[in-house]
């Protein structure tokens, strides 16, 4: 997990969260991303109800190693699904089929090529969630009224109160002067 | 944020200088939110749904009723026999696993080839994949005869120390259905995670509001969780592509892998496949027309949507019309007296009245949607629908009777016929199939709201003219973000 990874672990400045920012449309937030990304802040996050093209490069998001997790996953899936049809039909128990080899590759594909998948998938699903910090049911952004409506149309800009750069006076006045419709404070 | 002037707009007119809009009515990021929350929030859904309802789970009884009938007396309920040994419960497992393959392509093929009108159907689509599955899977299971040791198809350490035969296809099926039930259901709880939480951030009860969040999974929107999530679902896209092709394929083997006429062929494979995806665009297409009538999505299942649906069904109708003449041309050219009788049989023989239902169906009905007016309307629509499903169903029916029926010794030659039984656990079978849908249209986000928003020309902050192609992360488009933001005149700020 990055240290820029919002998920909130002590509490902030007096019980203060952090300070968070209202935009009314995708093209606001990014331009404001831009800014919180420059002014060097570094535990912040955007939030919007859908992913917005350019975002990971307004907020300076680096490339995420779940790919790599994935082929781990695959390759571990290819492996166990063949070692288990090699032992269960050639050692274990051998099966002798009209003078057929005990364990010859072809016959066992298809069961090798679905296990490589459902483990791949298995892996993708859960390692998505755990990279994530998910699942997570309370979070002290959920206090806050107004951030409910990003699921739904708004757009958010969160500061927490942990980054090291973080001010309660001088971050609100820089997060004001983004252009957004609201700025609020979230308790811890 | 900007919203579109509400006039009528045809979106089925092509038009390649610019995007079609996929979105219609001038709605914005709120009105969607509201149109499509709205149905599951609703205190009463509409009368269709409460009298739909009562009927499908009627008839789900009868298909608990006919199984547990079925589990105490014994396989001799239904009209298999020898010959015969494989009916209308193979028949029937084929079938709901072809229609689960539409909402596969949908949501994981079109995703990669970047179809973005999938994403007003693709929930709906995958929903249907996942129960047309367990509708599949229930008829395997309980036509082992002894459904009490089942558990013998997996791989697990019984009494008797024997493991399974690995080299079997029908343990292939066992995999490839599993598996894809079991990514098909990770596939599309991921999409829904998003749109769980908006549900639980506008419940207006505090049972509600614990029950979406817990299956939303403290989901906040966040753009660092985006990120990933985008990756994931990408991920799991490239998975499912190669898997449901996979999964008919599976399914084809544990017919041409035998030495029967008729089914040993190689053909099989790509043969189910587009059958399963032709058979199964016409099941969403069956659930869908009366769904955005009664909940009043037609701006967000457009026109546009159903017909490019159509277009798929013309095409993989006329690939099934291609390999069903394929298969003859096989039969007179391998020279094998066997292969060709089965053929001659199929068509001129006991069941040429099942053979002819399947080819009118399947290749001639589709023919219609060549005609425009004809693939826009939605009452045409609707009982080709209905007739593709019943001409794919007979596909089933005619490739495991007829070779079966009339094998290499005519002495043992019979006539197969199903039981009441066997009709009334088929019909039970669509009662499970709707119960659960029609559970999910009233309790979940049947639209991926979160996608729909990003085909929005509101959520595309590059500038209207950018192609049409990209979307979602998968093809970072960031480097030419900075030109496009400053040529456009309609963008706030100087700089970006």
């Amino acid at each position: 997990m990055s240290a820029t990874d919002v998920r909130a672990t002590g509490a902030g400045q007096g019980g203060l969260y952090g300070l968070l920012v209202e935009f009314d449309d995708p093209v606001a937030l990014v331009e404001a991303c831009r800014e919180v990304r420059d002014a060097g802040f570094r535990r912040w996050d955007a939030h919007s109800p859908f992913p917005i093209h350019g975002m990971d490069d307004a907020m300076g998001i680096r490339g995420t190693r779940l790919p790599f997790l994935v082929l781990a996953g695959g390759v571990i899936g290819c492996g166990l699904a063949l070692l288990m049809q090699w032992w269960m039909n050639a050692v274990s128990y051998p099966y002798l089929i009209s003078g057929k080899p005990l364990f010859g590759l072809p016959a066992n594909i298809p069961v090798t090529f679905e296990l490589t998948i459902l483990v791949s998938a298995l892996t993708t699903f859960f390692a998505m969630w755990t990279l994530n910090g998910l699942p997570r049911l309370h979070h002290p952004l959920f206090r806050s009224r107004r951030f409910r409506r990003a699921t739904s149309d708004r757009f958010f800009i969160v500061v927490e109160a942990a980054d090291p750069q973080f001010d309660a006076e001088q971050t609100r006045r820089f997060l004001e002067g983004l252009g957004g419709t609201a700025v609020e404070a979230v308790e811890e | 944020m900007s919203s579109v002037a509400v006039v009528e707009i045809d979106n089925t007119i092509d038009d390649p200088t610019r995007p079609t809009p996929l979105v219609l009515g001038g709605n914005d990021f709120t009105s969607v939110t509201e149109k499509i929350s709205g149905i599951a929030e609703k205190p009463r859904p509409p009368r269709a749904w409460y009298v739909a309802f009562g009927v499908a789970s009627f008839l789900t009884a009868v298909l608990f009723a006919m199984l547990a009938y079925l589990i105490l007396t014994g396989v001799g309920v239904w009209g298999v026999n020898i010959p015969v040994g494989w009916g209308w419960a193979i028949v029937n497992f084929v079938f709901w696993v072809g229609i689960g393959h539409a909402g596969t392509l949908i949501s994981a093929i079109l995703f990669l080839l970047r179809q973005k009108w999938r994403t007003s159907i693709n929930r709906f689509a995958e929903a249907m994949t996942i129960f047309a599955v367990i509708c599949a899977g229930i008829f395997p299971a309980v036509h082992v005869g002894r459904i009490w040791v089942v558990h013998w198809l997996f791989p697990l350490p019984n009494y008797q120390t024997v493991w399974p035969n690995f080299r079997s296809p029908l343990l292939w099926d066992v995999f490839a259905v599993g598996t894809y039930m079991l990514v098909s259901l990770m596939f599309w709880y991921t999409g829904m995670i998003p749109d769980l939480a908006t549900l639980r951030d506008r419940a207006t009860s505090r049972l509600r509001a614990i029950i979406y969040g817990f299956f939303a999974l403290g989901w906040r929107a966040s753009h660092r969780h985006w990120h990933r999530y985008e990756k994931a679902y990408l991920l799991l896209a490239g998975l499912a592509t190669p898997l449901v092709l996979s999964v008919h394929s599976v399914v084809s083997f544990d017919f041409a892998t035998s030495q029967l006429p008729g089914w040993h062929t190689t053909i099989f494979p790509p043969y189910f496949v587009a059958g399963a995806i032709f058979s199964g665009f016409a099941m969403v297409g069956t659930l869908l027309v009366p769904a955005r009538r009664w909940f009043g999505l037609k701006d967000i299942v457009t026109l546009y949507h159903l017909e490019n649906m159509n277009k798929i069904i013309l095409a993989t109708g006329s690939m099934v019309g291609y390999a069903y003449v394929t298969e003859f041309f096989m039969a007179w050219y391998s020279g094998n007296p066997d292969e060709a009788f089965t053929f001659y049989n199929r068509a001129l023989g006991p069941y040429a009245w099942a053979y002819w239902i399947m080819v009118t169906c399947n290749v001639v009905v589709p023919q219609f949607f060549w005609s425009k007016k004809l693939r826009t309307n939605t009452a045409v629509m609707m009982i080709i629908y209905v007739l593709v499903n019943v001409g794919m169903w007979f596909e089933r029916f005619v490739i495991t009777v007829t070779s079966l029926s009339r094998d290499f010794l005519p002495s043992s030659w019979d006539y197969y016929k199903p039981t009441l039984v066997d009709g009334l656990t088929f019909a039970g079978s669509f009662g499970l199939f709707f119960t659960l849908f029609l559970l999910f249209i009233r309790y979940l986000p049947m639209v991926a709201m979160a996608e729909v928003k990003t085909v929005m020309p509101a959520a595309v902050i590059e500038g209207e003219h950018r192609p049409v192609g990209d979307y979602h992360g998968d093809i970072p488009q960031t480097h030419d973000l900075h030109p496009v933001m400053h040529d456009h005149p309609e963008h706030r700020g100087d700089h970006l």
